[in-house]
């Protein structure tokens, strides 16, 4: 008798071991146990942190610096969903769970669409980018990230005529995010977090939907599934853990002007000469760096981006 | 309290104030030598931030020392005074000088231009000075030339120094911190505690002196 032993199943519909160890864990991981169902296991659990992700580097957007430490980049963070301290968000990453996730682009386009976030992945060859975060509070990082430009994505929905600025919209859920449960003194930023764009700065090919960094998965404290890196500007605007991408007419109020309207605006284009009331921006600390640096205009991308502005005043509109 | 009850007292505080600074001194070696990461990805910002704090608390301290004395009766609080007082000063000489050799690295026209705009950095500037002339004249020496009324109404100018503090670290704390608010609570129920004993003093020397004009029985 002849048996047939051809593979039944591709190597990549093996259940990973870890996830079959934890798998009540995972089953009980609310919906996944419908998505079980519906779809392919290994696409519907989150990838472990530190997960590998291959992208060719870019080297005409790259800057020519060293990266900073990975584990300064993931220790020392701002990410007020996690906590007010630099520290909090390692420690309280692991509250957020990055499967299932989808991502709304919608709003005003023709074609409005749901991403899951694997397909998201999927949709678009990505690319390592190495920029530098300037945060407004006069530190940077240079740091490799790994996405694709977010106008690709954006072209895909086809804005209408109306649609002047894009709208992003964090994940809201205080048991994830802890920093998002009300406090005790009231007070802190309007949650969900929002930020916004200028079409146009949307549509810039240096506008990266960010999903990887330093040749891994994004991990959790640094925005995890997918954010939004625009290295023009301070780096609160580069929204993280982005649930709605939305197309609108009128200008958004983001979660900074609402808190601080003295001190953050809407555009916070990198400007060395525009001091925030608490910080001069004249010079930064390049994290792991002894002496504080110049800080350059638009972050050092004056000659990509100052076109943008053309006419704008800068001082006022900071 | 005996000398050896004293003594006990010093020896204590004295640990309790040097324990920050050796702390300090500890994770600087160790991020030296062995590149340890116990001052974060941020060294500067930390040890700055470790200093400030520190001369904060001790400066409460140092004015907690006068309530305990007023609400509990006791006369030890007033024995470690000067030396919380003068450990207050010391941190926050550190941390001004960490500002300026560490930080700003001498670049004297970006300090100037904060000082000037920076709301929080001129009151912290502002506090420092305050305490310039307490430190200076906090020997015994200084006590008795000055003469204790003088010396008193001097050195009430630490209040202001609290309220100075307080406002540099309100101004510089950002949105959706709240852990200055603890500190600026301890200072009002510091400086409270002193406003109630000076009401109640005024009262009964009020009460003894007799009135110069009785009122007149219905």
């Amino acid at each position: 008798m002849l048996i047939r032993r051809t593979e039944r199943f591709k190597a990549s519909e093996i259940t990973d071991e870890k996830l079959y160890l934890n798998r009540r864990e995972f089953i009980a991981g609310g919906g996944a146990a419908l998505a079980l169902a519906a779809c392919d296991v290994a696409d519907g659990a989150a990838p472990p942190a530190g997960a590998p992700l291959k992208a060719a580097r870019n080297d005409g957007v790259s800057v020519k610096e060293v990266p900073t430490k990975l584990e300064s980049a993931t220790t020392y963070n701002n990410f007020y969903e996690f906590g007010v301290n630099k520290d909090d968000p390692a420690r309280e990453a692991h509250r957020l769970k990055t499967r299932p996730w989808t991502v709304a682009v919608e709003g005003l386009v023709h074609k409005p669409k749901t991403y899951d976030i694997d397909e998201l992945i999927r949709a678009f060859p990505l690319e390592e980018r190495v920029y530098v975060l300037r945060c407004v509070e006069a530190w940077s990082m240079v740091i490799p990230w790994i996405g694709f430009p977010l106008g690709a994505v954006l072209k895909q929905v086809e804005p209408t005529s109306q649609a002047k600025f894009v709208e992003f919209t964090t994940l809201l859920d205080p048991v994830q995010f802890p920093g998002q449960k009300p406090g005790f003194f009231g007070g802190g930023l309007e949650w969900p977090y929002v930020e916004g764009l200028r079409l146009d700065e949307a549509l810039h090919p240096l506008t990266l939907l960010t999903v990887g960094m330093y040749g891994q998965v994004l991990p959790n404290q640094n925005g995890a599934p997918v954010r939004i890196v625009v290295p023009w500007k301070y780096g609160f605007k580069s929204a993280k853990s982005i649930v709605r991408i939305r197309l609108v007419s009128e200008q958004p109020k983001t979660a900074w002007e609402k808190a601080a309207p003295q001190e953050y605006g809407f555009y916070s284009n990198v400007n060395p000469t525009v001091s925030h009331p608490r910080w001069s921006q004249a010079t930064e600390r390049r994290i792991g760096e002894f002496r504080r640096r110049p800080t350059l205009m638009f972050n050092g991308y004056a000659d990509q981006v100052a076109s943008l502005y053309s006419g704008l005043d800068l001082k006022k509109h900071y | 309290m005996g000398r050896r009850g004293r003594l006990v007292l010093k020896i204590f505080a004295w640990a309790v104030c040097l324990a920050p600074l050796a702390a300090l001194a500890w994770w600087i070696g160790r991020a030296l030598w062995l590149h340890t990461d116990d001052l974060g990805a941020n060294p500067i910002s930390f040890i700055t931030n470790h200093l400030g704090d520190w001369t904060f608390r001790l400066l409460l301290a140092s004015l907690a020392m006068t309530p305990l004395r007023i609400v509990f009766g006791w006369g030890w609080p007033l024995l470690l005074r000067r030396l919380l007082g003068l450990f207050a000063f010391t941190y926050a000489v550190l941390h001004f000088s960490v500002w300026i050799l560490v930080d700003h690295f001498f670049n004297w026209g970006q300090m100037a231009e904060d000082v000037v705009k920076r709301p929080y950095i001129t009151v912290g500037m502002l506090a420092l000075l305050t305490l310039i002339p307490l430190a200076l004249t906090s020997t015994t020496g200084m006590i008795k030339r000055l003469g204790a009324r003088r010396w008193t109404r001097l050195h009430r100018l630490v209040y202001l120094t609290g309220v100075l503090a307080a406002l540099h670290f309100l101004w510089l704390a950002k949105v959706g911190r709240t852990d200055q608010y603890i500190y600026v609570a301890v200072l009002a129920a510091l400086l409270g505690v002193r406003v109630v004993e000076w009401a109640r003093r005024l009262v009964r020397r009020a009460g003894k002196i007799p009135h110069p004009r009785p009122a007149t029985p219905p």
